[in-house]
């Protein structure tokens, strides 16, 4: 192997946030002119080392090395100085500003007297938007346009930078398969403009496809770096998970008892009410069972979920609880009917941070401790502490601050509270994002406890290992239906992800199967 | 685990440094150095009368202010109270010296004093009702519902007294409405009514923040609205509850104004709806929410009022009282922000060495 040109190097870099290892002496090479792509699971560090190669971050030990001399970047500013530009996960525009305010945003084409010289400004960005084959004006509002489009302004700004090293962190998520051709053709272009790209997707397929040089991460630790060509994507997915394909290890207590009954139900899009996000879906979920939604972004789980939860009305359909139409009632009558929801995003929706560890715990169920007004502290505190046990929370006091906890732990207050109310089924939106490996094994085997007691357990992911190894049964959505069910142990890894893939399943049904 | 421990920064006097005792007992320190400072200025500010009539002016505020603790809390701002305060006054002298017409006849009907004292909290109720159902079913911003509501009430009170005063509010014996002054210029123990007033509602409220569910559905909703309402906290009926009664505090003020003037004047109370958010925040509470006690509040009340006749006692023109009382308002809040940033980094050095 030739020794290649590396442009950008990091060196036995280290990021700890307080008691976290987010990056364990990471080493890594982006190569000139090359697209290299980073493999690894949610939580694995893989936007933390982006974060520290744009500038955003900086790194609690080791150095960067910038065409071989050191450098150490005060902030994203100056990265970008430096041509480091970053394409975000979550799109970072203001929608109340125009596509070409948003794109030259802290960088503006400056005319004679401090102006913003605008002309020069639309006339970059028609000539982008039109390398990137797409109709956008400058003056568009970005609010106005779809998530697609406004992923293509995000791509957009950054080819504006004229940046030499081009981070994409998921650029194709809300990107249809034409768009995606498109972006890889214009990465062809970048690199034969001498561009160098790190490339993460969770899409794994698409991401080898593209790349010339991988990077595995897991668990904060770099575990394999190769030429493209070397590997194929069950060999990656392998280092990703660090072990074979496993096998199921949820132990089948289902019952025949329906529990939890969804019919024909239709949600509409909450950001775009026009579109469905969910179109006549049906399932039950039996008392003992686990079951798995298993999709891509987009695909409608959060929708779903928070809908039989009650934060979302639907347009139509019934969800019927032990055989009750439980959706005419509020969140708080359907916690009290038996159903609840770990939301998606725990520090959005599932944690108070000014109250304690046991206030949180308590907090959905605080009505059941009062006695002539009055909440008696005694019940309520051994109630606590019991889930604080049951659940395994490691913290030094109910009393201590919720927000004193690791991210695993804080997963399982959110978890002890909704198991606290006494649920007949319980509902789960990515229950392991952003929590390490250990905690995760944990909440798994935490459901599976719960399952054997008779709790129908529905929880939505789109780590592929989860789904295989956690549930009964998956059920695969795609684009707001159901594309498959399967039995984890009679399929392989590879099967429900064609499953969820909106191309295979374009491709089938145009095969007429 | 050890060698990222050993990197925490730890505070050798961790468990008590003079910066902890100046942040912690902030309104309370502040409230010991007016009270010093004052007293050595002048020899009269310490008389036990003066204290009780400082405590009288206090007791106002006070009560504003712990309605308006309920609205902070929800992260919210009640900026109608003031107006409040001049209606519920109007409203009492109207009904005291006017009656009720029956509307047809010629019969005028002079409710007795308790009555009137019920139908003016229930006036301060409806107004906190409409700012209630304005915020959570019409999604209207609490700072401009209620900015609207000022100006509403304040106009409705001109309205009804048609921008005189009622004067001489004693009621007539052949009426059997006399007895209102007892509110005001009643006393009990050596304290005034107002004073009580103000230490039972201060107590019921506690009690409300600390005992009950609702006071806990209170403050998870200020600490994180979303996640409340996904724990099955019934943020709207919560927050609708709050601001009525944010709205009684504030008839109640009135009444016990109009009660120690015996007269009820539509401008009364303005601008105390701001002397009421500065006493909450120098109590302590943020103005995000989820933070505050009754504690904290009343020591604010304390400090405003205390500071405001001590510079009124020796003397201190008008316009150096404003600059004065300013000043101290954001030293309070700047102090509590250091506080803010101090107990975060003793918590994460306390969750380090609890590993």
């Amino acid at each position: 192997m030739s020794k290649p040109d590396v442009v950008l190097r990091a060196k036995k870099v280290r990021k700890e946030y307080g008691l976290t290892v987010a990056l364990n002496d990471v080493d890594f090479d982006l190569v000139r002119g090359k697209v290299t792509t980073l493999f690894g699971e949610n939580g694995a560090g893989k936007s933390t080392l982006m974060k520290i190669l744009a500038g955003i971050e900086r790194p609690t030990s080791g150095s960067l090395e910038l065409d071989g001399t050191d450098i150490s970047f005060t902030n994203s500013t100056h990265a970008k100085s430096h041509g480091i530009s970053i394409i975000h996960q979550e799109l970072s525009l203001a929608p109340n500003l125009t596509v070409r305010d948003n794109m030259f945003l802290g960088s503006e084409i400056r005319a004679t007297g401090g102006r913003v010289n605008y002309a020069a400004e639309n006339e970059k960005v028609r000539e982008i938007m039109k390398r990137l084959q797409h109709n956008i004006g400058p003056d568009e509002l970005v609010g106005d346009l779809r998530l697609g489009q406004q992923q293509i302004v995000e791509i957009a700004r950054a080819l504006a930078s004229d940046a030499r090293i081009l981070i994409m962190d998921e650029p194709t998520s809300a990107l249809s398969n034409v768009e995606i051709e498109i972006l890889f053709t214009v990465i062809e272009d970048l690199k034969s403009h001498g561009v160098s790209i790190i490339y993460i997707s969770h899409h794994l397929e698409e991401a080898l496809h593209v790349a010339d040089y991988i990077y595995v991460l897991r668990d904060s630790n770099m575990i394999a770096t190769d030429e493209a060509k070397n590997v194929d994507l069950p060999g990656i997915v392998r280092m990703m998970i660090g072990r074979e394909g496993v096998g199921s290890t949820a132990t089948d207590q289902k019952t025949d008892q329906v529990v939890l009954e969804i019919r024909n139900l239709t949600i509409a899009d909450p950001s775009n009410p026009a579109r469905l996000a969910i179109d006549n879906f049906s399932l039950k979920v039996h008392a003992g069972e686990i079951v798995c939604l298993y999709g891509q972004m987009g695909a409608g789980r959060t929708e779903l979920l928070e809908t039989i939860a009650g934060r979302l009305d639907q347009v139509s359909g019934e969800i019927l609880l032990n055989g009750r139409d439980i959706s005419a009632l509020n969140i708080g009558n359907r916690i009290k009917a038996g159903v609840a929801l770990v939301p998606e995003d725990r520090q959005r929706d599932g944690l108070v941070q000014l109250l304690s560890v046991g206030h949180n715990i308590s907090l959905s169920s605080v009505g059941d401790f009062v006695k002539r007004f009055i909440m008696r502290t005694t019940p309520e505190i051994i109630s606590i502490e019991k889930k604080i046990q049951d659940v395994r929370v490691k913290t030094s006091s109910h009393k201590s601050l919720i927000t004193s906890l690791s991210g695993g732990n804080q997963q399982k207050v959110v978890i002890g509270k909704v198991l606290l109310t006494s649920p007949k089924a319980i509902i789960l939106d990515e229950p392991t994002r952003g929590i390490d490996v250990g905690a995760k094994a944990e909440i798994f085997q935490l459901l599976t406890e719960q399952a054997k007691h008779g709790l129908a357990v529905l929880f939505a992911t789109s780590e592929i290992s989860e789904a295989m190894s956690a549930a009964n049964r998956i059920v695969v959505l795609s684009k707001g239906h159901i594309s498959a069910e399967m039995d984890p142990k009679k399929v392989s890894q590879s099967d429900v992800m064609a499953a969820a893939d909106e191309k295979t399943n374009k491709q089938r049904i145009g095969a007429g199967a | 685990m050890s060698n990222i421990v050993s990197k925490v920064k730890k505070n050798p006097f961790a468990g008590f440094t003079f910066s902890k005792l100046l942040t912690e007992g902030r309104a309370f320190i502040a409230l010991a150095v007016i009270i010093v400072v004052f007293a050595y200025l002048s020899p009269n500010y310490l008389n036990l009368s003066n204290v009780i009539v400082m405590t009288r002016h206090v007791g106002l505020n006070a009560l504003l202010a712990i309605g308006m603790l309920l609205v902070i809390l929800t992260a919210g701002i009640d900026l109608s109270v003031g107006s409040t305060v001049g209606l519920s006054g109007v409203l009492a002298g109207f009904m005291l010296m006017q009656g009720i017409q029956i509307p047809g006849t010629q019969t005028v009907l002079y409710p007795s004093v308790w009555v009137i004292v019920v139908l003016c909290l229930l006036a301060g109720a409806l107004v906190g009702l409409l700012n209630g159902i304005l915020i959570t079913r019409f999604k209207v911003a609490p700072f401009i519902t209620t900015l609207g509501t000022l100006y509403v009430v304040r106009g409705t009170a001109l309205l009804i007294a048609k921008g005189e005063t009622f004067n001489d509010m004693t009621g007539k014996p052949e009426l059997g409405n006399t007895g209102f002054s007892v509110l005001g210029l009643g006393k009990f123990l050596g304290l005034p009514t107002g004073v009580w007033v103000m230490i039972a509602v201060a107590l019921l409220t506690a009690v409300l923040l600390t005992k009950t569910v609702f006071g806990r559905w209170l403050y998870a909703l200020g600490g994180n609205e979303r996640a409340a309402e996904l724990s099955g906290v019934p943020i709207k009926r919560v927050k609708i509850w709050v601001y009525t009664l944010s709205g009684i505090c504030a008839a109640a003020t009135g009444l016990i104004i109009a009660s120690e003037l015996t007269a009820g004047a539509p401008q009364t109370g303005q601008s105390y709806e701001l002397n009421a958010i500065a006493a909450v925040v120098i109590g302590g509470a943020a103005l995000s929410g989820g933070r505050g006690h009754i504690r904290g509040t009343l020591l604010g009340a304390f400090v405003i009022g205390f500071l405001g006749d001590g510079l009124v006692i020796v003397g201190v023109s008008s316009f150096w009282q404003m600059v004065i009382q300013g000043a101290v308002i954001i030293l309070a809040v700047a102090l509590d922000e250091a506080q803010q940033v101090s107990k975060k980094k003793q918590k994460l050095a306390k969750a380090a060495s609890d590993k």
